[in-house]
């Protein structure tokens, strides 16, 4: 309990004296995770759409593939961006490697199966009442991903954020391919994890207090931008 | 002068759900003139016919044509269906959107379906979640958005099924206005008094077959078989 206090207070002293290597931590979470969630949610609301509105020969493999794909360890995520971006490997040339962008391909491999998965529930929810309306109106299956797309923005406002969750709260991997690295690819989770391992438990747990801030914080802002949960709004 | 789509040929066309025959096979030439009306029991294969020829039905057997090319006789066709479906839009953009989908400016557009909505009595609820419309006033902008794309046909299926009587004078109106402008209208109803007041041919449907063919004065006056007969008379025809 000691403990719990002690965090706190030292949450509080970190905010309040303007910790340069606490702000500095925490503008490069954000920087990291924004960046895997607009790139993943790129990728991944097309494809829930595709998925909702086309139909192939191996849909619903592939849809069962996707909705494993959630649950990807991110150790092994990390361990296989690591080999890809390691100096022997295909990529290794390109030298990134301990950089922050190394961290954002690893976030985006792990969010992108469950962005894409929340999208395809809430787009294949829509298409069945939209169907024989956009049908009816001749509209192109290009045109159709892009109504649904439009037309569900607020549950994929949602499916975004649950990446943005899983992201912001990542260690795993991005210890794995980002290596913790002071000034350079430190962020608030690998951080937490250094101090645990270094007995400064009140400081972790400062840290681990500002995260939590800063994902209800970030959720509350994207919320109230998108004005869900308003009378008449969807 | 613009090449009209009718007639419709409908050429031993069937239609089977679940091992069932619901239409069919069924051959038959559709070119109203005015105001036809499908009629028949529930379960006779009204809506399943209208499906059928606007295309969100495919014939298990036989062909359903048009005389210009599929593609083109789309465009030049609408749908409303018994259940409006609101798109997650405001009102002004619900009425627009088949317009944006053939490409046309937003500005024209907007301005179009504005216009649209003041006919239908919806001209003060343009930035109006359509969602939250009561159930005339939805089937209205579907009527509207149906109709802004100038359809040469227009597709109802049973519009006024769950409607007041004041909602459903006025989608009749907007209807007749419609049919004055030109528009060939295809509907389904069950109710034999919008029948009266609206059709000009009739085509009574039983057991996925088209049992009697007249106009809508000849089909109310002398009935020609006993179920259609059974029909008007109010009895029960399974």
């Amino acid at each position: 309990m000691r403990d719990l206090w002690q965090g706190m207070i030292e949450a509080f002293w970190l905010i309040a004296s303007f910790n340069a290597d606490l702000y500095e931590i925490v503008l490069r979470s954000l920087q990291v995770t924004v960046t895997a969630v607009i790139i993943a949610s790129a990728i991944a609301l097309p494809l829930g759409a595709a998925l909702a509105v086309n139909r192939f020969r191996y849909r619903r493999a592939t849809i069962s593939l996707l909705n494993a794909l959630m649950g990807l360890p991110p150790v092994v995520v990390g361990l296989f961006v690591y080999i890809l971006l390691s100096r022997s490997g295909p990529f290794g040339v390109l030298g990134l490697l301990f950089t922050p962008t190394a961290m954002i391909i690893a976030q985006i491999i792990i969010i992108t199966p469950l962005i894409a998965s929340i999208a395809h529930q809430a787009i294949r929810d829509l298409w069945a009442t939209y169907h024989d309306l956009l049908i009816s109106m001749n509209t192109t299956k290009w045109q159709r991903m892009r109504t649904l797309i439009w037309d569900a923005r607020r549950s994929l406002i949602t499916a975004s954020l649950a990446g943005f969750g899983r992201a912001i709260g990542e260690v795993g991997a991005i210890m794995i391919v980002g290596g913790n690295i002071d000034h350079l690819t430190r962020v608030l989770t690998t951080a937490i994890a250094l101090e645990t391992g270094k007995g400064d438990f009140s400081l972790a747990l400062g840290l681990g207090f500002i995260l939590i801030a800063l994902a209800i914080a970030v959720n509350m802002a994207i919320h109230a931008i998108s004005r869900t949960e308003r009378a008449s709004t969807w | 002068m613009v090449a009209s789509i009718l007639p419709l040929t409908l050429k031993d066309a069937t239609v089977r759900k679940g091992g069932k025959t619901i239409i069919g096979p069924m051959s038959e030439t559709i070119d109203p003139t005015g105001f036809t009306i499908f009629m028949g029991p529930n379960g006779s294969g009204k809506t399943t016919l209208l499906r059928l020829m606007h295309g969100l039905e495919h014939p298990r057997g036989g062909s359903v044509t048009w005389q210009l090319p599929a593609a083109q006789a789309r465009t030049r066709q609408a749908f409303v269906f018994q259940t409006p479906v609101m798109m997650r839009r405001t009102v002004v953009e619900n009425i627009a959107y088949p317009l944006r989908v053939r490409g046309e400016a937003k500005n024209r557009t907007l301005a179009q379906a504005a216009k649209w909505a003041e006919i239908i009595g919806l001209g003060n609820a343009l930035e109006q979640n359509a969602e939250v419309l009561s159930g005339g006033e939805k089937q209205k902008l579907a009527v509207a958005r149906a109709l802004i794309v100038q359809p040469e046909v227009l597709f109802l299926d049973e519009p006024t099924a769950n409607l007041d009587g004041k909602a459903t004078r006025e989608i009749e109106g907007i209807l007749l206005a419609a049919q004055a402008d030109g528009v060939r209208i295809l509907m389904a109803t069950h109710h034999l008094g919008q029948a009266r007041r609206l059709a000009s041919d009739i085509i009574f449907l039983y057991q996925g077959q088209v049992h009697e063919r007249a106009t809508a004065e000849a089909f109310f006056n002398t009935p020609k078989t006993p179920e259609s007969k059974s029909f008007l008379s109010g009895d029960i025809v399974e």
